[in-house]
């Protein structure tokens, strides 16, 4: 299998132009995890030939720096470095809690943690870092530490999204598809697709798991400029397998 | 973290929905072994490695646990029926999670914590679900960095099916374990063994901890058999192979492999 090959097939889905404003949304479930998508992304990310100017904003919900450490190395792209030279700004939240009640709305939790993300951004512009990534793994989590807020988060994620557009920041975001299926009106769900110009669905195989085959992706990529104006949404679906150092990614049936 | 289902009627109960009675931290790693719940009246067995034995995997399940080694040096149980919210429970972890901190050296010991039914509707913070997995994920949070683990039991059905879900995801390992009824002519011709049978277990998630590789198993069905009413074994289930043309099972004309595999819980 070529991996470079294989590697790209998801870059082309994702079609990532680092110079502009996009939000990206990756859903997955209990079945399918969707990480490596965010990894495969943090390591595009860091790994730019403009690297100078490139830099990373790291909301951890979900797994302390060592996991996402031992991960990219493995991936072949270091994290202590940048984070020593403030190219990666990891926030660990593992342990954030918000306030509760209006206290919540306008101090400590999620209000101060916006604050302290547009200083870091301040400060990157300053210093002429033009490519700015904000990951926030895991959006789910989040309500968690937001004590079932649904709203502060969603204020949370509309503010990040105006700094991407003043900054020309990338904004990625994960979270679980599964846990909102249930409700009637699964207001997050529904607000962070709508807001994302490039949706990414992990999901298992209809026939299970299997080695060879972990999963599929649909990458919906909205509004690609076809000139002249004009601009589409265009879809990809492939199959993925996982491995330590990279993510294959193929379409059915091609995988020899 | 486990998920309980209805128990079937029997002498011997694989899950029910029993008031969450025992939080026990355990310590140890030279001590502990293994442990098993009985179910039926909550004894806890250990099997130490050294002379006392108090600690191990194999044990009877026709005696109850002794009284004393649930206050054995180590040990500490508290009922979490009690307390009306979770902080008093957070605190104690936090306690007993502060002697297991990483260092350069070996591991001499590792913390363990296992919580028995946690959204039991017996506790007063049953209906808080935020509240429930805001702790799961501050007990995950400690654990992170620590040489510890936890192992919850919840019955799914007492959760909404969001929160249910929210729990499926912040488990690093997911199991369920599942009833079988009893005289199921169907069953006791598909599985071999199934009169021995008292429920499956099935693994759902694997940890995959500093790693992005899924962890895919062989088997990811287990029988729960009982043997000379002593002994808890898990085997791997095979079903019996579907005739492509018509759809049924083989099982009607000879019966279906059976794993003799069997494999001790070790935690």
């Amino acid at each position: 299998m070529d991996h470079h090959r294989s590697s790209t097939l998801l870059d082309e889905a994702l079609a990532l132009d680092w110079t502009q404003p996009r939000v990206i949304v990756i859903e997955d479930c209990v079945e399918t995890n969707g990480a490596f998508v965010l990894h495969h992304v943090l390591k595009r990310s860091l790994a730019l030939h403009t690297s100078s100017t490139s830099a990373v904003i790291f909301l951890a919900f979900s797994q302390p720096f060592s996991h996402y450490d031992r991960i990219l190395r493995k991936l072949g792209c270091n994290l202590v470095t940048p984070k020593d030279n403030k190219r990666f700004v990891f926030f660990n939240l593992l342990t954030l809690e918000c306030p509760d009640g209006d206290e919540g709305k306008t101090s400590g939790g999620l209000p101060s943690l916006y604050r302290e993300i547009q200083k870091v951004i301040i400060a990157l512009h300053e210093e002429n870092r033009k490519s700015i990534t904000i990951m926030i793994d895991d959006i789910s989590l989040m309500e968690v530490a937001a004590n079932g807020s649904t709203n502060h988060v969603l204020d949370f994620l509309h503010y990040c999204h105006t700094l991407t557009l003043e900054f020309g920041c990338l904004l990625v975001t994960v979270n679980h598809g599964d846990i909102y299926s249930s409700m009637e009106r699964p207001a997050l769900l529904l607000q962070m697709e709508y807001l994302a110009d490039i949706l990414i669905k992990a999901e298992p195989l209809s026939t299970g798991l299997a080695t060879d085959v972990h999963g599929q992706l649909t990458v919906l990529n909205k509004g690609i400029c076809e000139g002249q104006g004009n601009s589409r949404n265009r879809t990809h679906n492939f199959h993925f397998k996982v491995k330590e150092n990279s993510v294959e990614c193929f379409y059915p049936g091609t995988r020899t | 973290m486990g998920r309980g289902s209805q128990s079937r009627a029997g002498t011997y109960r694989l899950a029910r929905e029993i008031p969450s009675e025992v939080v026990c931290p355990l310590s140890a790693l030279g001590a502990v072994r293994a442990f098993s719940l009985k179910m039926k009246d909550l004894t806890i067995y250990y099997n130490h490695v050294d002379t006392k034995h108090e600690y191990c995997n194999d044990f009877d399940l026709r005696k109850p646990l002794e009284r004393h080694f649930l206050t054995a040096q180590n040990i500490c149980c508290l009922s979490i029926q009690d307390p009306p919210n979770l902080a008093a429970l957070r605190d104690c972890c936090a306690k007993f999670l502060a002697q297991f901190s990483r260092n350069n050296s070996s591991i001499s010991c590792a913390g363990r914590v296992a919580i028995q039914s946690f959204c039991a509707p017996q506790c007063e913070y049953s209906n808080m679900e935020w509240d429930m997995l805001s702790f799961i994920r501050s007990l995950k949070g400690m654990i992170r960095d620590l040489n510890a683990v936890a192992v919850i039991t919840f019955p799914p059905s007492l959760l909404s099916p969001s929160s249910s879900k929210r729990w499926q995801h912040i488990a690093d390992t997911l199991l369920s374990v599942k009833a079988i009824p009893d005289e199921d002519k169907e069953l006791a011709n598909l599985l071999t063994g199934y009169q021995d049978m008292v429920g499956l277990l099935n693994v759902h998630k694997v940890a995959n901890v500093n790693t992005q590789v899924p962890v895919i198993l062989e088997a990811t069905t287990f029988s729960i058999k009982l043997q000379k009413r002593r002994y808890l074994v898990l085997e791997c289930l095979n079903q019996a192979p579907v005739d492509g043309s018509s759809g049924s099972s083989y099982a009607s004309t000879g019966s279906c492999s059976g794993s003799t595999k069997t494999g001790t819980l070790d935690f």
